[in-house]
């Protein structure tokens, strides 16, 4: 990369944005790494309610296992309940929800920002106030009808759902992407006696890539992150990550298994790491590369 | 483009919203307007394993009749709007009329449940959303300036508090910051005050939930700013220090109006998002000390008789303050969208 | 009601008859064909029995279960449909209430005449005359404490929670703990059962005679709260987030003395990992307790029971009655496991040393926890609406008024109320 002259800095500037970068880095990493350091601990020293240090040494682990670490909560959270079937079941969910909401999100977000008309806008505004109804409300009213058509309970629906709710947010993002992409590509495309179809096909499609990889992004995480809609219409069987991990937490008469919870949630998180790791270039390059002008 | 090849671009993703979005929101309104039916109540003896109680129950058979002739339910029109779980006009009328001071208005109107998780709701909507846009924005321009090599690796930390699901990242810190936690047992020592808890009062609630807020959703602007500043046009910035603007010229006038649709964008998101603020109220067991509108809808729904109706209020008043909440952006965005064509 | 006490407790020690015949009960379902699908909570009991359920399944029936701790939030939208999704739920006094408001589930009398011989009387919850649930455990809330901490103060086990919040001080003056009493006061649910517990052991009622009109903002309810906000001054300060896992954990840590804690709860409190042997030797249970000079327990008792759906064919809820029933055969205690998990209610029940606490309150005539169709809507109210009292920002009798109006809107909006 060429230094420009713009892009030169005092060496008290590059000092002031090192520390406020590893400031940051700290305040967003910490909770995690001290998540996963707990996660080999028993559910007293993690807690720590006797001393904060607990969760540091571990002496009530080290009074149970001999050491200061143990696997007990990976084993119970994997082996004894199983906790990979909701691996597999959060991966069906969101690999389909990244797939379906893409397509219908490029079609739909590029005919937005193709068509001049008025109702587009109209439709942007339905589109983002639909996106205000509470995620509570609208998934307890899916119960009586999905209970009635037999549709409860199982992933598709699931993932449907998820599109639908995910779709507001993909279709503004991806909107706001095409109109950047000028119009002349496939108007000139058009006048080569294209139809529009193809002229997405073979001349949107190929630059559109880092738009649909940020948008990819976001639906990926809202399918991951989503406890409000799977932890209605999912039935035991086919539960996806966090309610499960939810599951784990207890209820007010019942005693729960909070360090599988732990466990859990630090697998959970591993995955990610991996796939942010081989996509990293996609994701920096997506973010960075051309296409989006300004 | 064509109002037909526009029908089929648009159709799939228009029907998903239509079927799952729509029409729920059209039977939330209907659910809104209409009460279950007025239960016709007897006296029975019950018996269990403890013994046998004098104890009413709902006669299904009376009910039913009422039930069969109109199935909808009772029309209660704006009946459950106005009542004292929501609205609450007669109670705030009351108020009025019978408060010596404005101060003691406002304060028992906070007594209400709609007015007091309105309260928090607002309150932490205009706190977290500008915090977040510049927290985002910081994070932006600084990792911007990093090597490429440290890049990835920056952003892929960057992004684990967006990562991580909001109900299990909030009950962690919760974890973290209870007195005896590492976060807590810090700040105790930062405030040498040893007795001080984040979760026993009321403000520092308010604070804990906030902070919470704008760092779960401060990578998720960093990200959109980071996207945007690739596209920074370099020669602008060129001839802007050819001009001999400072730094802080340059961010104010060159970066900030070329990001202010992206801007605009995520305020848009974060004040819908912010303005539902629920997870962390549930993950951090807030709900002695603060309550939002999407917190009460959770309420009326997790008891053991469930309130569907006060619910479905909820969410449609809800819906109408997104609206009016949102208003200035959509001006602002017909008027950019007027400009273009 | 004294009568049916002594039922309870004198067939835990008696091996009544019929038990034989449904010896290897697993084996002898005997159902034709059917369908069966459960929803319920997910405990370790409820498990057992969903377990047991499944394993009457065959070639021509179906059994399948779906057990989460969301089961309240589905099972009236499971069993509305026609046919309905879920041919039984299992559900406890407080939530049964919301099956029978819908009406969704079926009155088990002829069932019970044909299939239910090996069902002693007491499991049957009976409503107005008609069986409508067939329990299977019990629970309730009780003292739980360090013995070896109130013998270094020298008081005896609290009978009354005033001798409660005198050991506390005693505990707190000889400087061993800071906080010694825990207490699942956490906003909304936890805190609505304390006061529930408490308003019932100071003699008070919730609702006038006969109707859906509440009463709580009186003598009694303004005395508990009062005792509720003593307690909380020796709680931990964060006393308003504490659910029962964390009062729980607090108890293991060694933080806390004096709890009323779950029955459900009391059994595996000291087998978690690295709990310290000052706590597991000095555990101990008691019934629960008294106050105010009353002679009610504050306490409530609990059982859990399965339903049959009635939006179901006659077949359907025949096999789901067999299954269920066979689920719930006393053989099941055979396994140590298994009598373990619960306060069992059925033939042959040995109650070990952590279900005393639950036979205590049973035996110190303790009031069931109300089956009145409205009273869940309350419990809300008091959740919500309390938690200004227990902080000191407004007085009993101004919470309780707010506790009243809330109710009275939700009443009204149900319709119990015109």
């Amino acid at each position: 990369m060429t230094t420009s002259r713009a892009q030169q800095r005092s060496l008290a500037l590059n000092l002031l944005i090192w520390v406020f970068v590893v400031v940051w880095l700290i305040l967003a990493a910490f909770p995690f790494f001290w998540t996963l350091w707990g996660s080999f601990k028993v559910e007293l020293d993690f807690f720590s309610i006797t001393d904060w240090t607990d969760a540091l040494f571990g002496p009530r682990t080290e009074a149970s296992y001999g050491r200061p670490f143990t696997g007990a909560g990976y084993e119970g959270a994997w082996v004894q309940e199983e906790f990979w079937k909701a691996v597999i079941n959060t991966s069906i969910v969101c690999v389909s929800v990244v797939c379906i909401s893409l397509t219908f999100g490029t079609l739909g977000g590029y005919a937005l920002s193709r068509s001049g008309y008025r109702y587009t806008f109209w439709l942007l505004i339905i589109a983002l106030i639909f996106r205000a109804l509470p995620q509570i409300t609208l998934v307890s009213g899916y119960l009586q009808p999905f209970f009635a058509w037999n549709l409860w309970g199982i992933l598709p629906t699931t993932i449907i759902v998820l599109v639908a709710i995910n779709q507001p947010f993909t279709l503004w993002m991806l909107h706001s992407f095409f109109t950047k992409i000028p119009m002349e590509l496939d108007e000139s495309a058009k006048v080569d006696g294209c139809t529009q179809f193809q002229a997405f096909r073979y001349v949107i499609i190929p630059v559109m890539w880092p738009g649909v990889i940020t948008t990819g992004l976001f639906s990926f995480l809202l399918a991951y992150n989503d406890f409000a809609v799977a932890a209605m219409l999912l039935q035991e069987e086919s539960r996806t990550m966090v309610p499960a991990i939810a599951a784990f937490l207890g209820t007010t008469q019942t005693e729960g298994n909070v360090m599988f919870a732990v466990a859990a949630v630090v697998s959970a998180t591993a995955p990610l790491f991996v796939m942010v790791l081989f996509f990293q270039r996609q994701i920096v390059s997506g973010l960075t590369a051309g296409a989006v002008k300004g | 483009m064509k109002h037909r090849t526009f029908f089929w671009f648009f159709l799939p993703s228009g029907l998903a919203m239509f079927l799952f979005i729509f029409l729920p929101i059209l039977s939330v309104i209907s659910q809104s307007l209409f009460t279950p039916h007025d239960a016709v109540l007897v006296t029975v003896e019950n018996c269990g394993p403890f013994g046998c109680t004098e104890e009413t129950t709902v006669d299904q058979e009376a009910t039913e009749a009422l039930r069969s002739d109109q199935p909808l339910g009772q029309w209660a029109g704006l009946g459950i709007y106005l009542d004292r779980g929501h609205l609450a006009i007669n109670e705030v009328r009351q108020l009025w009329q019978t408060a010596p001071s404005w101060g003691s208005f406002f304060d028992r109107l906070g007594n209400l449940p709609f007015y007091r998780a309105m309260g928090f709701t607002l309150t932490y909507t205009f706190i977290v959303t500008p915090l977040t846009i510049l927290a985002g924005l910081a994070i932006a321009l600084a990792v911007n300036t990093l090597s490429s090599w440290l890049k990835g690796l920056v952003i892929f930390f960057s992004l684990l508090p967006f990562i991580v699901p909001p109900l299990i990242g909030s009950l962690i810190l919760f974890w973290m910051i209870d007195a005896r936690g590492v976060v807590g047992s810090f700040i105790q020592w930062a405030a040498s005050d040893p007795g001080l808890s984040l979760k026993a009062s009321t403000g520092l609630t308010w604070i804990t939930l906030m902070v919470y807020g704008v760092w779960h959703s401060a990578p998720f602007a960093f990200v959109i700013f980071y996207a945007g500043l690739q596209t920074l046009p370099q020669d602008t910035l060129e001839s802007a220090v050819i001009d001999g603007a400072s730094r802080w010229q340059r961010i104010r006038y060159v970066v900030v109006p070329h990001l202010m649709p992206l801007v605009t964008f995520v305020a848009l998101i974060q004040l819908m998002d912010n303005f539902r603020v629920f997870e962390p109220i549930i993950g951090f067991s807030a709900s002695a000390h603060a309550r939002s509108l999407s917190w009460a809808i959770f309420n009326d729904l997790g008891g053991e008789t469930r309130l569907l109706s006060s619910a479905a209020a909820t969410s449609v008043l809800t819906i109408i303050c997104v609206a009016i909440l949102l208003s200035p952006v959509l001006v602002r965005t017909w008027r950019d969208f007027n400009g273009k064509t | 009601m004294k009568h049916m006490k002594f039922a309870l407790l004198t067939s835990v020690a008696a091996a009544a008859f019929g038990t034989a015949a449904f010896a290897d009960g697993h084996a002898s379902c005997e159902i034709a064909e059917g369908r069966v699908s459960i929803v319920g909570n997910e405990f370790p009991a409820i498990q057992t029995v969903g377990a047991g359920a499944q394993a009457c399944a065959s070639d021509s029936v179906e059994v399948r279960t779906n057990l989460t701790a969301d089961h309240q939030q589905i099972n009236v939208a499971g069993m509305t449909g026609n046919p309905a999704e879920y041919t039984s739920a299992i559900v406890a006094n407080s939530s049964i209430v919301a099956l029978m408001n819908e009406d969704v589930i079926r009155p088990l009398d002829d069932l019970v005449a044909k299939f239910g011989g090996g069902l002693k009387k007491n499991q049957l919850i009976t409503v107005g005359g008609k069986v409508m649930a067939v329990a299977f455990m019990a629970n309730a809330q009780h003292l739980v404490y360090r013995a070896d901490v109130l013998e270094q103060v020298g008081v005896e086990a609290p009978k009354t929670y005033e001798d409660m919040l005198a050991a506390a001080k005693k505990i707190r003056e000889a400087g061993i703990m800071e906080n010694p009493v825990g207490g699942a006061y956490a906003a909304g649910w936890n805190l609505a059962q304390e006061f529930n517990n408490m308003y019932i052991g100071y003699g008070g009622q919730f609702f006038k005679d006969g109707s859906a009109e509440v009463s709580i903002n009186n003598e009694a309810g303004v005395n508990t709260l009062n005792m509720m906000k003593a307690l909380s001054e020796y709680m931990n300060p964060d006393f308003l987030t504490h659910d029962s896992n964390a009062t729980n954990a607090e108890f293991r840590a060694g933080n806390v003395a004096l709890m009323n804690m779950w029955g459900s709860r009391a059994a595996t409190m000291t087998d978690a990992e690295g709990v310290s042997d000052d706590v597991k030797n000095g555990f101990a249970i008691a019934g629960p307790m008294t106050v105010g000079g009353g002679n009610t327990p504050a306490t409530t008792l609990w059982w859990d029971g399965w339903t049959v759906a009635k939006n179901i064919s006659d077949a359907d809820a025949e096999a789901t009655f067999k299954a269920l029933t066979a689920a719930i055969d006393p053989s099941i205690l055979a396994d140590e496991e298994v009598s373990k998990q619960a306060v069992w209610l059925l033939d042959g029940y040995q109650p070990t040393a952590a279900a005393e606490g639950v036979f205590a309150a049973a035996n110190a005539g303790s009031t069931p926890y109300p089956m009145l169709p409205y009273q869940g809507l309350l419990h809300t109210a008091l959740g919500a609406e309390l938690t200004d009292f227990m902080q000191g920002n407004e007085s009993a009798e101004q919470a309780l008024a707010d506790v009243e109006a809330a109710y009275t809107a939700a009443a009204k909006e149900n319709g119990f109320l015109q």
